[in-house]
């Protein structure tokens, strides 16, 4: 039985300090040690995006992760970002259209979705579609997703011309 | 599923990694970005005794100019050579192929490094690395060693990789006026691993192509560089007539495996329509261009 | 009275220009379909209107609960040894190593699980002559599938469980595998169950009128043979399920990430010789279900035998390799089919021939002949035509079970169908929506009878390809095609016609035997603050069904939105009921929630007109208050009301007591289904050099009657849209020659992504079903049932253009390229 590492990170802006087996992933961990359950698992490859969630700024999937790498580093979960209200505006928006169903993928959806946001804040619909082509989803077919996150994007631009203007 | 239990160090140096390797062999594995070994762990396909985790070393990130070569640290993640500055200047090629990798949670975690190593046929960087004919660079115990590309490359899933070696980076050459990058690639969902796949380096002098790099995935067990049809290009202007003698050629030349829904013959076809469609691209962009 | 609008977008139609043609219509100045629906409520706010589901808001901030979610004291987890192989003997069980690992509990074998649990046989007595063989939780002595349970391991931990599981040493001798369907029945191939004589699961046959007349008169036939791969639903959550059994009070509680509890909770009572009322299932938000969680799995009654035996909560999460073997599949068919048309178009007949494979067993307790039979039943559906003859086979294979997937058997029948008559059109140089204005049963004919025998209400065939036309702006499109394949480009439209079942009555399954509730109950209770507490027996798994029970009960009782709670899914505390199958749950469930809130309303009065000392028709309810019926002047609050009926009954008089928790049921039962109709077109672009497709735009007109939510039932239609697209582009189970899949992961088995799939405009008729008050019909499945003949239309009609033609599903790249030659 490998030993258990001391694991030291932050979670949602909260320092944890856990005896962490070597082969958990971030996913179960975030789960199973933290309670934080907003993150799912839809099949453990790497494949459909359910596990997505954010280290150090970016996303990655959280099956892929082993928790021991996020030794020293700042995790952000759906639970973090619904608390801290960065992406109100898309969660209202995903409200508004409709476009969760079942709300398995949503929690992926909305991470993968952030750093969209941030990254390729005038992406265009087709690039949006591309964009979130890593997030498996079965109930929507895609399309609310994608009127949603172009909402926000228009929104947050016209926020920040009013801003420059 | 869960993967099998495993220990876990993260060494400070490259010495301790080689010191690890040595010790351990075959036990141990390398973990950068894991993008690959996760799943591969995750479905209890392999069970290592302890994996060694890279990313603390700091000599194994970077991208920079070295010469006349572009440099590529072997933990530089997909994301930052799909963002990186240096890459779109100087490794158009790259640039390319970048977003055609899985989606952007694996390239920001997915390395260079890990990449080159595995050696999946169907994967992008060992392709643009034979076309770009690039240099492994590896290192183990008795120090560094630069392996070309066609030599690193040698049959599925094998590399020149020797026990207790690691890729340390990679460099390719600088792109300059006279040369044209060509990448595409034919999957049915963006992000899949690709039924085919192709990336063309090409040098030119006016409309006349010196040389062709013709480099495919996801044809045979290695990237495969057609070089017979290459030869066939070498000194000719891609116009209808080189390219479709070079389809031709590569008809011959081409001898695909198959996958779980494409036969051998439409990958060797499907090669050929990437080959006309990229040369057709070269084509066009050194017409359009000042004489 | 206030009327109930429909969205702008989908208001009247305004009349397109007369089409010169040997038929020039008189069109009306009003689409008859696009009159507003009557009100069903007083002061009707929400029904019919885009309302926030309950549910939306804590979905999207990652708060709801699934059942993996869920932790039990003492809870163990269960993994399963599952056959590596599609058929062997068991020879032996070496668990020695096994049992010796950290945390393993218990393991345990068929032998073992059949001392507990009984086996059972899934077939319907209506379903004349089907057979099947007994099943037990696990093999008992032989698997026959390549993912059945053979053995369970219960451990502290799934780690523990699965490392475990890696010792655990069973030896097999691997037998002949029956794995092509189109030689199951040779007598050469080994009988799977020697029992029962052959392989044949089920076979029906229909003549109807004289179809080999038809076909010998008629100008033109077309043949094909259609081919669909099997498939399966892939829910992004997979299957789970804690069954927590109480030694103690001797009482089963099982948490189960389902559809139909109440169907479960009798299966677990017969199979386990328990009495139902000991038995509780609660099922919490579900991940997606889509039929995949309405069937009663091996592993189900295999965990819930565990945790008897093992006295301690048991968890099963299925992960996604051993989902892809062990969920159930569907869809596999080679349909052999021909129609016979007139050259003015008028369709004649239909004759096919339909092959498909399941499993070794047929599922429980649905069975897997419904697919077929469906299939048999829609052939057509939605023409005039009278003759028609229809073959049917459905085979037992080594290969995993097969049983209802949304849709089921709709896609195939469409897709026969609506290929036949785009060919028949192209045979005769008729335009592929022309033949389908000829020969819709018309909107002024119902009720009518299809040639199958299929009962059919009410339909607006003719009122949806009128709104598509506009919709998609037809003449646009087709110039736009014609312009492009001058410059090489190969476009294509693709239209389907479709018919769905929906609201079944008992007919589907209670006729034949089967505990599956076809009525379902609400009840309704005024809590003292003036709020309503509303339980319904159909649950929520994504669909918005809490939204819209939410809405109807607003209505009804006539309170703010905000004032309704719902309970859904918790067979202690609900109605008896069916759940979510068929398309039930805004027709049947909707109904009974409307029923139950008029209910509550009127007694509602009553109470109220005692308090008041008034008579109970002078007032009415508005808005959580009680009013004069006339002015509407405020008469009592609900919040008053509640205080005095609950706290103050000294106050009322001596012979009166409020009854303010009511339960309604409702079961439908004028037809064996209410069907409903639509029709979809596809848009396509097929690369002729690489054999790729490349998905343009996609419309939909459906008429599900009065649409309570539109919102919901837009989003409800694009989802099934893009899974049909799924089976028809992508997805296919694939197997090599011993019957073992070989593409059983999320990388391999490939499912529609956003980056492929188009923008999807949908638009609505509403033709009411008079069978209930709400004239709502069932929405969630034509989606499936529409796209994948829309869109293998499409591909045809642009691969029309290079003389090649493709009839097998999934269209791969490999198989549009065969068909244009070029491989």
């Amino acid at each position: 039985m490998a030993p258990l590492h001391t694991l030291q990170v932050e979670v949602n802006g909260q320092d944890q300090v856990l005896s962490v087996q070597p082969r958990q992933h971030l996913v179960d961990f975030l789960r199973n040690e933290l309670g934080l359950k907003g993150s799912h698992l839809g099949c453990e490859h790497g494949v459909c995006g359910a596990c997505t969630v954010e280290v150090d700024g970016r996303i990655v999937r959280g099956c892929l992760t082993l928790a021991i790498q996020t030794q020293g580093c700042k995790v952000r979960t759906i639970e973090g970002l619904s608390n801290d209200g960065d992406v109100r505006d898309l969660q209202e928006s995903f409200i508004r259209n409709n476009a969760l169903q079942c709300g398995f993928c949503t929690p992926g959806m909305v991470m993968a979705a952030k750093e969209l946001l941030e990254r390729k804040p005038d992406a265009t619909r087709e690039e949006v579609r591309e964009w979130m082509s890593g997030n498996y989803c079965r109930c929507t077919g895609y399309h609310a997703i994608v009127d949603a996150i172009c909402e926000t994007l228009a929104e947050r631009a016209a926020k920040s011309q009013k801003v420059k203007a | 599923m869960k993967s099998p239990p495993f220990d876990y160090c993260k060494p400070a140096a490259l010495g301790e990694v080689f010191a690890l390797l040595g010790e351990l062999g075959d036990d141990a594995r390398i973990l950068a970005g894991g993008q690959t070994l996760m799943a591969t762990l995750n479905m209890r396909l392999s069970e290592p005794s302890i994996l060694i985790d890279i990313t603390g070393l700091s000599e194994l990130r970077g991208i920079r100019v070295q010469g006349d070569r572009l440099y590529i640290g072997a933990l530089a993640t997909h994301t930052d050579i799909e963002q990186s500055p240096l890459v779109a200047q100087h490794a158009p090629l790259l640039a390319q192929a970048a977003p055609h990798i899985a989606h952007r949670a694996i390239r920001n975690a997915g390395t260079w490094g890990g990449s080159i190593a595995y050696g999946d046929p169907a994967a992008e960087w060992p392709c643009c690395l034979s076309a770009l004919e690039g240099t492994i660079h590896l290192q183990g115990r008795a120090g560094v060693r630069r392996v070309s590309a066609t030599d690193f490359f040698q049959d599925l899933y094998t590399t020149a990789l020797e026990p207790g070696e690691i890729v340390v980076g990679a460099d390719v050459p600088l792109a300059t006026a006279a040369d044209w990058a060509g990448f595409d690639e034919l999957a049915r969902r963006h992000g899949d691993y690709a039924v085919a796949g192709l990336g063309i380096s090409a040098r030119f002098q006016g409309t006349v192509a010196h040389r062709v790099h013709l480099s495919f995935l996801g044809i045979g067990p290695i990237p495969l560089r057609a070089r017979r049809t290459e030869a066939l290009l070498a000194g000719k202007t891609l116009d209808t007539a080189s390219i479709e003698i070079a389809v031709a050629s590569l008809k011959s030349e081409l001898d695909p495996l198959p996958d779980l829904t494409h036969t051998a013959d439409t990958k060797r076809h499907l090669a050929t329509v990437l080959a006309r469609r990229l040369l057709q691209a070269a084509h066009a962009s050194r017409a359009a261009m000042p004489a | 009275m206030s009327t109930i609008r429909w969205n702008s977008e989908n208001e009247t139609m305004t009349p397109g220009p007369a089409h010169a043609g040997p038929e020039v219509e008189e069109r009306p100045k009003v689409d008859p379909a696009d009159q507003p629906l009557h009100n069903v409520t007083e002061d009707p706010r929400y029904i019919g209107k885009s309302v926030e589901r309950p549910s939306a808001r804590k979905l999207v901030q990652g708060q709801g609960t699934y059942i993996d979610d869920i932790e039990l004291p003492r809870m163990a987890h269960v993994v399963f040894w599952r056959s590596p192989v599609a058929h062997c003997r068991i020879i032996g069980i070496d668990a020695g190593a096994a049992r010796r690992m950290p945390g393993v509990i218990l393991v345990a074998d068929g032998h073992d699980l059949a001392k507990v649990c009984k086996p059972w046989v899934a077939v319907l007595g209506h379903l004349a002559g089907m057979k099947s063989a007994p099943q037990y939780p696990l093999a008992v002595d032989r698997a026959c599938w390549q993912g059945e349970p053979v053995v369970a391991l219960v451990a502290e931990s799934r780690e523990q469980a699965e490392d475990a599981l890696q010792v655990l040493q069973v030896d097999i001798e691997e037998l002949e595998p029956v794995v092509d369907m189109e030689t199951a029945l040779d007598s050469s191939t080994p009988v799977i169950h020697p029992e029962l004589g052959d392989n044949l699961c089920f076979t029906r046959s229909l003549n109807v009128g004289e179809v080999d007349g038809a076909f010998a008169r008629a100008d033109a036939v077309a043949e094909t043979t259609f081919e669909f791969g099997r498939h399966t639903g892939v829910t992004l959550e997979p299957r789970c399920q804690i069954a927590d059994w109480n030694p103690a009070d001797e009482k089963l509680t099982v948490y189960h990430s389902f559809q139909a509890p109440h169907m479960m909770q009798d299966l677990y009572a017969r199979q386990f010789d328990l009495p139902e009322s000991s038995i509780r299932v609660i099922c919490k938000e579900v991940g997606g279900s889509f039929g995949i969680k309405v069937h009663a799995y091996p592993d189900d009654f295999a965990t819930v035998a565990l945790s008897i035996i093992c006295k301690r909560p048991v968890k099963f999460v299925a992960d996604r390799i051993e989902s892809f073997i062990s969920d159930i599949h569907a869809r596999h068919h080679r349909v052999k089919a021909r129609i016979a048309v007139s050259k003015s178009g008028e369709i004649l007949a239909f004759d096919m021939d339909d092959l498909t494979g399941i499993g070794p067993y047929s599922m429980f307790p649905r069975t897997s002949a419904i697919e077929g039979n469906q299939v048999v039943n829609l052939v057509g559906g939605p023409y005039k035509h009278k003759n028609y003859r229809a073959h049917l086979k459905v085979v037992f294979q080594n290969k995993t079970p097969t049983c209802q997937y949304r849709g089921v058997g709709h896609p195939i029948a469409c897709a026969v169908t609506e290929g036949l008559v785009d060919q028949a059109a192209r045979a005769i140089g008729m335009d592929p929506l022309e033949i389908r204005k000829k020969n819709v049963i018309p909107d002024d004919a119902y009720p009518a009878t299809g040639a199958s025998g299929i009962k059919l209400e009410v339909l607006s065939h003719e009122a949806c390809l009128r709104k598509i036309e506009k919709m998609m702006d037809y003449p646009k499109l087709q110039a736009e095609i014609e312009a492009l394949r001058k410059q090489g480009i190969y476009r294509g439209i693709g239209f389907a016609t479709l018919i769905e079942l929906t609201n079944p009555s008992a007919a589907f399954y209670g006729v034949g035997g089967a505990r599956i509730a076809s009525q379902d109950g609400c009840t309704i209770r005024l809590d003292p603050s003036g709020a309503i507490s509303v339980s319904v027996s159909v649950g929520e798994q994504g669909q918005g069904n809490d939204g819209i029970y939410r809405q109807i009960a607003a209505d009804a009782v006539g309170v703010d939105l905000e004032k309704v709670r719902l309970v859904l899914s918790d067979t202690d505390v609900t109605p008896y009921g069916g759940g979510t199958w068929a398309s039930r749950g805004a027709g049947v469930g909707g109904e009974a929630v409307l029923l139950a809130g008029q209910a509550l309303r009127a007694n509602i009065l009553k109470v109220a007109a005692v308090i008041l000392k008034r008579d109970a028709t002078e007032l009415t309810i508005r808005r959580g208050r009680v009013v004069d019926a006339k002015t509407l002047e405020p008469a009592l609050d609900f919040a008053e009301l509640g205080r005095v009926a609950y706290f103050r009954s000294d106050t009322l008089p001596n012979d009166f007591i409020p009854e303010l928790m009511v339960t309604r049921h409702y079961a439908q039962r004028d037809f064996p289904f209410i069907f409903t109709n639509g029709v979809q077109a596809s848009y396509v672009e097929v690369d002729p050099d690489t054999g790729f497709v490349k998905l343009l735009k996609h419309w939909a007109v459906e008429d599900c009657g009065r649409v309570i939510n539109p919102k919901l039932v837009d989003e409800q239609i694009r989802g099934a849209i893009v899974q049909g697209i799924g089976g028809a582009l992508l997805e296919e189970c694939l197997y090599d020659d011993r019957g073992l899949m070989i593409n059983a992961s999320m990388a391999d088995y490939l499912v529609p992504m956003s980056g492929e799939m188009p923008d999807i405009e949908v638009g609505h008729v509403q033709t009411p079903t008079r069978s209930s008050q709400l004239g709502a019909k069932g929405a969630g499945e034509a989606g499936t049932a529409g796209a994948p003949a829309a869109v293998m239309n499409a591909i045809n009609d642009a691969l029309s253009a290079l003389d090649a033609q493709c009839w097998s599903q999934p269209l791969s790249p490999q198989k549009i390229l065969a068909a244009l030659g070029k491989v």
